[in-house]
């Protein structure tokens, strides 16, 4: 497109080599585009596999049951994360407001990650026990009945659209294959399992006088939302523990800053 | 300096007619036109629905759902098809030849829309994979490669068959374009699937994080940054009948540009645990992209030396001006927001979705508007049916964008102060998350306002290009300003 070659003459010796070189053949000038686009993200993700340099790691985590994983899965569908956080940050106002901040061996089975980009809603990292389970139950249906003035959607249908036991063994699958430690993976051993810990929350939510069933959807999705952050909450207060006696007063602190979350929602 | 030597001409010699494939341009630019209007559309409504929760319609239309939607159709088919458009347009006359293959140019076009449709019905079914801008399901993602890998070899044939020697600025930008999305693309789709609708990714917590942000930066950079540079440097010129500036500040700022961009993904996760070496990479790589960012905006300006009268009267060159303005601002502010102290209050905030609105509808969608007001009476011969109107769409949009980025200014630095602030007791000074939210919405309602004007700004074009086209034959008298 240019009309003239004044600066093969007088441009300067890298506008001369620019031209010729990589202007007038364009494998190289690809290939040099390829090698400069690749440098900075091989610097910084091939470092992640390494346990050194990686992410911390943990081996007292355990993945998701499988419904937590169905659970899990809603969350995604519903876009949940477009709105709420899964990132507590080390910072005081965070601490007082949502409990430890978060470690990165937490998010061992996060697959894929729940981190959010925006707070339009509280975050939910440490929301495990926050609430009771008829709580959930109830803010699903119809948020303003527990929080006045909210303007999350309500998710009533999940209170009667039922998990596919089918549908949560392939996923319980997919996620073996990527290394999540599971002790089975046929159709009976995920309904088993989905059935033992629903059937906890159907009893909690019948002693509160709310009636459903193992495989409802706001089932799963409470217990991942119970989930959350309670594990990782426990490793710390151990970690604390036995670090004891000089640790000690820390500890405290840190388990008190957990505790302050409570008059938020 | 040697700026005369870099001037854009598309000069046919006299008496040959150049046999372009002009009938692709013209289907990208009337898929951009349909899915911008739509885009757009989707905007306002999930805005709306932060206002007023009633506008949650059931399942499929709630926020959660059409959030990555507006998002999709904004980033992909929006300025997706309007990259087509020019580039379709342009490299043939940039390399004095047709394209590499028709048949390739269809189905890139085609494949391309079948994506976007079934963007558009499976992100409302739920069906996602909840990583920003990558929200679409495995399926869709192998198709995605299939249609780049065509455009590329279309690209790339096109480029082997040139009739000039030398690649002009725009195509540098352009290939760079085609090579880096296609790594990104691949890299952060990589996923184990469960069912036909849904998959796990192989990576895992912070590295499936850090993965995603290297993707979603970067589609910053290379979907919405260097192709709309490669635009404004074959466009720009064109309109303002000024050669570029400087040839050497565009070596420069190009090569500099491609090369810091892709570290700067981790700056979307500082605070986080992802480790600190790789957050405060990421940190400094985005203040050092202040530097080719403004090269490209000063190159950009500077062209327009000797033309500032006209653009004082020319729509297209008010647009152009506009979006090289927005472009040096939400680069600066970007890096800005990088720095982790600054990033310790805007993070989760409404200032973030100000900033990459600065960029989305000060940039992409003004210098989106000003190339197509400049080739549209040109692809098809016609005067544009009201100039008028294009007047009324500049002022519609550049207002409505300064109402959205404003009102969420102040919404996010409200809200992250509100968040963080404590009171003498060492306590939250609002320890109720629901009440700050409550004190954005007269924020919230102003943005629907601003992004209303923008939207109607859009319809505007649309109808305006739709009478063009369809115009009578009184109105098909080809003017002598169109004919260059």
């Amino acid at each position: 497109m240019t009309e003239n070659n004044q600066h093969e003459e007088q441009g300067s010796a890298y506008g001369r080599f620019h031209r010729r070189v990589l202007e007038g053949k364009a494998v190289v000038f690809a290939v040099a585009t390829t090698v400069a686009i690749s440098i900075g993200g091989l610097a910084e993700i091939i470092p992640m596999f390494s346990a050194s340099l990686g992410p911390e790691r943990s081996e007292a985590v355990t993945p998701y049951t499988p419904l937590e994983v169905a659970g899990r899965d809603l969350y995604i569908r519903e876009g949940c994360y477009t709105c709420h956080s899964q990132m507590v940050r080390p910072m005081r106002a965070e601490l007082l407001r949502y409990g430890e901040w978060s470690r990165a061996w937490e998010y061992t089975y996060d697959r894929p990650f729940l981190l959010g980009s925006r707070r339009l809603g509280p975050d939910l990292q440490r929301v495990g026990g926050k609430y009771p389970d008829a709580w959930h139950y109830d803010h699903m249906e119809d948020p303003r009945a527990l929080s006045p003035g909210s303007i999350m959607p309500a998710y009533d249908w999940m209170l009667t659209d039922r998990v596919e036991v089918a549908d949560v063994t392939a996923s319980i699958r997919a996620l073996s294959t990527a290394g999540h430690p599971y002790d089975g993976d046929s159709e009976e051993w995920v309904r088993a399992e989905m059935e033992r810990q629903g059937g906890e929350i159907v009893a909690n939510l019948q002693s509160a006088g709310r009636e459903t069933t193992w495989d409802t959807e706001i089932v799963a999705m409470i217990a991942y939302l119970q989930r959350l952050g309670v594990e990782g909450r426990q490793i710390l207060q151990q970690q604390a523990t036995a670090s004891a006696p000089e640790a000690e007063a820390s500890s405290t602190e840190s388990a008190a800053a957990a505790q302050a979350g409570g008059g938020d929602r | 300096m040697e700026s005369s030597s870099s001037s854009v001409s598309t000069a046919t010699p006299v008496g040959v007619t150049p046999d372009y494939d002009d009938r692709i341009v013209k289907m990208f630019f009337t898929a951009t036109v349909i899915w911008g209007i739509v885009g757009m559309l989707v905007g306002v409504i999930i805005a709306l629905q932060l206002t007023f929760w009633q506008a949650n319609l059931g399942p499929w239309l709630s926020f959660g759902r059409l959030r990555p939607l507006h998002t999709n159709a904004v980033i992909f088919a929006f300025a997706g098809n309007v990259c087509f458009t020019g580039i379709y347009h342009s490299m043939q006359r940039l390399l004095k030849t047709r394209m590499f293959n028709d048949t390739l140019s269809r189905i890139h076009f085609w494949g391309w829309q079948l994506i976007i449709v079934s963007a558009a019905v499976t992100l409302p079914l739920g069906m996602t994979q909840s990583k920003e801008y990558a929200e679409l399901i495995w399926p869709i993602d192998v198709a995605i490669t299939l249609v780049w890998v065509v455009f590329g070899i279309n690209f790339f044939g096109t480029v082997a068959r040139r009739k000039v020697q030398h690649l002009y600025v725009a195509i540098w930008f352009y290939m760079s374009f085609v090579i880096t999305i296609a790594v990104l693309h691949i890299f952060n789709s990589l996923a184990i699937p469960a069912t036909l609708f849904r998959s796990y990714p192989i990576y895992t917590g912070l590295t499936d994080a850090l993965v995603q942000w290297w993707y979603g930066h970067n589609a910053v950079g290379f979907f919405l940054t260097t192709p709309f540079l490669g635009l404004m440097y074959y466009y720009l010129p064109r309109a303002a009948e000024r050669p570029v500036y400087s040839y050497r500040l565009s070596i420069i700022h190009f090569w500099a540009l491609v090369f810091l961009y892709i570290w700067a993904g981790p700056h979307h996760l500082l605070f986080s645990a992802l480790p600190d070496w790789a957050q405060t990479l990421g940190m400094v790589f985005s203040i050092m992209l202040i530097a080719p960012s403004w090269g490209g905006m000063l190159n950009g300006l500077l062209t327009l030396r000797g033309a500032w009268d006209r653009v004082r009267t020319d729509p297209v060159l008010k647009m152009m001006v506009v979006a090289v303005s927005f472009y040096g601002m939400s680069t600066f502010e970007g890096p800005m927001m990088s720095i982790r102290a600054v990033n310790g209050l805007a993070h989760y905030t409404n200032w973030v979705i100000g900033h990459v609105h600065s960029g989305a509808l000060g940039w992409v969608g003004m210098m989106s508007f000003g190339m197509l007001y400049w080739l549209v009476p040109r692809l098809y011969k016609r005067e544009l049916w009201k100039p008028q109107w294009a007047e009324a769409h500049f002022w519609l949009a550049t207002i409505g964008i300064v109402l959205y980025t404003v009102a969420m200014w102040a919404a996010g630095l409200m809200e992250g102060l509100q968040w963080r602030a404590i009171n003498d007791a060492g306590q939250l000074a609002n320890p109720i998350f629901l009440d700050i939210t409550a004190r954005l919405q007269p924020f919230l309602l102003l943005r629907v306002v601003g992004g209303s004007m923008y939207l109607v700004g859009a319809i505007m074009m649309g109808i305006n290009f739709w009478k063009t086209v369809r115009g009578s034959d009184e109105a098909a008298q080809t003017p002598a300003s169109v004919t260059a």
